[in-house]
């Protein structure tokens, strides 16, 4: 019976406190009708909002507005447009006992799957191993609730996920009252079977069928309060740790659908070029292990007996190409057309009495590319298609393949395949609809592979952009903080995961602007931005321009840039004040808990530490996701570290040492937060120290992993140290992007301080270009044959 | 078109296939052994890192017809065998420290890491960051740190 006193809703401060927390967890859901015990939340009747509030304003320094995020931000958005639908997604008691739940999400090794099993675990008192989470395919019934970005999976799914839970869980409990008699709060509870008073005991597999209704019934339930939790808040390792190890985890390239062959594309020079025409068609048909060629509008496809023959056959393939729509330009003319592009400040440049900090910091294109290239299996018949990948947004891919092949949504079936990674890579369905083109011109199943150098030079992009900031300060205080960025346009025409909300964004970004007021891009922006700091009047205004580029969000969108540009100006200002990075962050903190991550890492941290010339630390934050993070690092900068040799690799300045603080709201498990905070710090780093794609003449460079200097184990810290912080809270943050913005300032932070000259362009190792490019035409390089000799 | 015969984990297999056609797609698309991953083509990212004769290197850049009939290939999907378990220690390191995010780089990260050991060990040496920093294996999730945590756990008991 201590079981039932622990689940016990807490009932500690005032009567009118418990009745509140109480009804906070009071939601509705529904029995859905059949054989089996299946259950759903009803989230249109009100849900629990919290938000990441104010606190400790008592400072000297000018208070600032709320800015929009703090009232409304991507998250509550998001979660709002997942609401109408929630009563759509449900979870199933089988006869086993086990429960099933086919998750509208993608996995792409963020832990979601593990994650979710625990908030099932928890609510249902199941062990993990009789929980089944799987992924779903397109649900176009689901509208907006079939989005995986914006980390938002855990914040808008957390409550719906458990009230179908608790329903469940409910239903069995009255089913084992009807059968052992009885009052229904004399049962109880425990990993998997109800138990009374007497000790009687009965499986919820025996139960699922009696606890099924016949009809679609509504019922209320009681969310378990926090402080029973035996599951949400401990550490977990992925359901999948031993799948993943033994190579028995498979992605999309390994799956086995019957005559689905390899295929490549041979793609144009330039960025997003065309296709004329192929000349030498015969010869390539007549090559070795080649099946088909056809011509799509993003190049010539190849199917063959292996990849290595698809390889082949592209080297040998003699294509006329139209050039692309930024034929001609270099990194330099996108910088020329962002600058006129840029939009005023409202604070002229020369107030009486102030003091005035103008900053600009420019940020080069990079390539949000997993491990795991694009690829997706394509089976597309006369009635109908069939389609295998990774997506995050599977609804559209299902709409826009239905409109490419001129079929209905429904004569698609799109399923959603664990994904090698995705930061942002499989928002679009780019590989899908290409997969899906190949085998209707091909009339054959098809298993299309990206080459690597296919990726950076014709893949999704970050855009190009630029922050600006003015500071104006009078005495010790901080008037006003204007920030402008200007950017290359990030494609949003995933929408909110269908159709109608993609369309919206696909109006001209002129167009959008005008009638809306906001594109869609400004409505991210807005809802994204926010500083943490009381200083006076804060604006932060976005403008675009150029809309040739594939784009995309890529990890944590535009935060890593105007985070690093509005953290190394507040160093500046701090520096004019005669204060050091931590003292004018302690100053002009806003926000307790925000104050608490900083507090943390400065202190596990050792803030301040001697360090020899040449070396430095940097501390920063970041505020977003209903959460926030703080990161200290120390930066080594000399010329026996910098100039340290590895083949084909950037070394450079070496981080040695991180500390990471990480307030994700309601944590349910630690060592995932864990690894996603890992993750994100060496994203940063990558962005601050190493990897970008250089534009020349209408093409980027880059070609693959020996080109674009993604973060590598000679660039990692010896010492990284994630301090996971307990804001008591029962509102869940996310996770997957929320230390991204602040590792990259962090990191530019330490750099600037470190060598005593302030960075402006990033990746700091743009300006050399230290490698040769490799060909363009053919568009991919020679497979090498010295594996045996160079290990 | 040439016959190949060698040994993939344990068992010989006779491939018939151009003697150009690189191991790995021979491993993949041929025989259907699809641990080792993809990921560049050639020989930079190390995800398909597997063992020929005991010795860490990259299918994606050995040529079916470089194989020898006594060459023993060795992928993840082997690996345990070669210690007679059900996982080689390092195996259980990595599922320990909880290293593997998306999952996609981990078999190559293995097999390198196996390999690194082995190195060292007979260089009769205890591992150093500077062996950890030589690790060419690419992770876009950025597990580096509990990699290099799991190599030196897994080392131990190898």
């Amino acid at each position: 019976m201590t079981e039932t006193a622990a689940r016990t809703p807490d009932t500690g401060g005032s009567a009118e406190q418990a009745r509140a927390s109480l009804d906070r967890r009071r939601f509705v859901g529904y029995v859905l009708g059949g054989a089996t015990l299946v259950t759903a939340a009803d989230m249109t009747l009100g849900r629990a909002k919290s938000r990441l509030g104010l606190g400790g304003a008592a400072h000297a320094a000018i208070p600032s507005a709320p800015q929009i995020p703090e009232l409304y931000d991507l998250e509550d958005l998001q979660t709002d447009a997942a609401l109408p639908t929630s009563q759509l997604i449900t979870v199933t008691i089988d006869e086993r006992g086990h429960a099933n739940f086919e998750f509208p999400r993608a996995e792409v090794g963020q832990g979601i799957i593990t994650s979710t099993m625990m908030i099932l675990a928890e609510e249902l008192d199941l062990p993990m191993k009789k929980i089944h989470v799987t992924l779903a395919p397109a649900r176009p019934e689901l509208l907006m609730n079939q989005l995986t970005g914006g980390s938002n999976t855990t914040v808008s799914t957390f409550t719906p996920v458990r009230v179908a839970a608790a329903v469940a869980r409910q239903q069995l409990l009255e089913a084992a009252a009807a059968r052992l008699g009885g009052d229904v709060t004399r049962l109880t509870t425990i990993a998997g079977t109800v138990v009374d008073a007497a000790g009687n005991t009965l499986s919820y597999g025996e139960l699922s069928a009696d606890a099924a209704s016949q009809v679609v019934k509504q019922v209320t339930v009681q969310l378990r309060p926090p402080s029973s939790y035996r599951v949400i808040g401990t550490g977990q390792r992925r359901e999948d740790a031993r799948a993943a190890v033994t190579g028995k985890k498979d992605f999309t390239l390994d799956l086995d659908v019957p005559g689905a062959l390899p295929t490549m594309v041979c793609r144009p020079p330039d960025h997003r070029g065309t296709p004329v025409r192929l000349r030498n068609e015969r010869e390539i048909l007549r090559m070795p292990g080649v099946t088909h060629v056809a011509q799509i509008p993003t190049g010539i496809a190849v199917r063959a007996k292996t990849f290595g023959h698809c390889i082949d056959a592209i080297r040998a393939m003699d294509v006329e190409w139209e050039p692309g729509p930024i034929a001609g330009k270099s990194d330099d003319t996108i910088l020329e057309e962002l600058e006129r592009a840029e939009l005023p400040m409202a604070v002229p440049n020369v107030p009486i009495l102030a003091e005035q900090i103008d900053t600009k910091f420019e940020f080069m294109f990079r390539s949000s590319a997993a491990l795991e290239p694009y690829c997706a299996i394509a089976d597309v018949r006369e009635d109908g298609a069939e389609i295998w990948a990774g997506l995050k947004v599977p609804i559209l891919c299902q709409e826009n393949i239905a409109l490419e092949l001129g079929m209905l949504p429904n004569q698609v079936k799109v399923n959603v395949i664990t994904s090698g990674g995705s930061f942002g890579h499989k928002l679009f369905s780019d590989h899908a609809i290409e997969a899906a083109r190949i085998s209707r011109a091909m009339g054959v199943p098809v298993k299309l592979m990206w080459h690597r150098a296919d990726e950076p030079r014709q893949g999704r992009l970050h855009p190009m952009a630029t922050s600006r900031v003015r500071a104006t300060m009078l005495a010790d205080q901080v008037l006003s903080f204007e920030q402008r960025h200007t950017s290359v346009v990030t494609d949003f025409s995933h929408g909110l995961g269908e159709i109608i909300t993609s369309t919206l964004d696909e109006a001209p970004t002129e167009v959008g602007r005008f009638v809306g007021g906001f594109s869609f891009a400004q409505t991210i922006f807005t809802l994204t931005q926010e500083l943490p700091y009381n200083m006076g009047v804060i604006t932060q205004l976005l403008n675009e321009t150029n809309q040739d580029f594939s784009t995309g969000s890529m990890r944590n969108i535009y935060s890593p840039d105007t985070c690093v540009a509005a953290e190394l100006t507040i160093d500046q200002i701090g520096a004019k004040m005669g204060k050091d990075p931590l003292e004018i962050r302690r100053e002009l903190v806003r926000n307790d808990r925000v104050r608490a991550a900083l507090e943390a890492v400065a202190k596990r941290g050792n803030w301040g530490r001697k360090m020899p010339k040449g070396t430095a630390q940097g501390i920063a934050l970041h505020k977003e996701y209903k959460g926030c993070t703080a990161v200290l690092v120390e930066i080594d900068c000399r010329p026996a570290t910098v100039n340290r040799r590895i083949p084909n690799a950037v070394t450079g300045p070496r981080v040695t040492k991180a500390v990471i603080a990480v307030d994700a709201g309601l944590v349910i498990n630690p060592m995932g937060l864990e690894a996603q905070m890992q993750g994100g710090f060496m994203d940063g780093m990558a962005l601050t120290l190493t990897s970008s794609c250089h534009l020349e003449d209408g093409k980027f460079l880059e070609a693959s992993w020996d080109n674009y200097f993604y973060t590598r184990q000679w660039n990692v810290p010896f010492d990284l140290d994630v301090i996971v912080m307990d804001p008591d809270t029962e509102q869940p943050g996310g996770a997957g992007e929320a230390a991204v913005g602040s590792s990259a300032a962090a990191i530019a932070c330490a750099y600037a301080r470190a060598t005593g000259k302030l960075p402006t362009r990033f990746p700091i190792n743009h300006d050399t270009v230290s490698f040769k490019p490799k060909t363009f035409i053919p568009p991919i390089p020679p497979s090498p044959r010295n594996g045996l000799k160079n290990r | 078109m040439a016959k190949h015969s060698f040994i993939v984990n344990g068992e010989r297999v006779t491939v018939k296939v151009d003697k150009d056609v690189r191991l790995l797609w021979v491993l993949r698309d041929i025989l259907g052994v699809t641990g080792p991953k993809y990921g560049c083509g050639i020989n930079v990212c190390k995800a398909c890192t597997s063992h020929v004769n005991g010795k860490a290197v990259n299918p994606c850049a050995i040529p079916v017809g470089d194989l020898r009939p006594d060459d023993e290939v060795t992928t993840i999907e082997g690996l345990a065998d070669t210690v007679g378990k059900d996982l080689h220690p390092m195996q259980e390191a990595w599922i320990d420290r909880d290293v593997a995010q998306c999952g996609y780089c981990q078999p190559g990260q293995i097999m390198a890491a196996v390999d690194l050991v082995n190195r060292v060990r007979a260089e009769n040496r205890a591992i150093t960051d500077r062996d950890l920093d030589s690790i060419r294996n690419i992770c876009r999730c950025g597990t580096y740190t509990r990699i290099r945590e799991a190599i030196v756990q897994g080392a131990r008991k190898m």
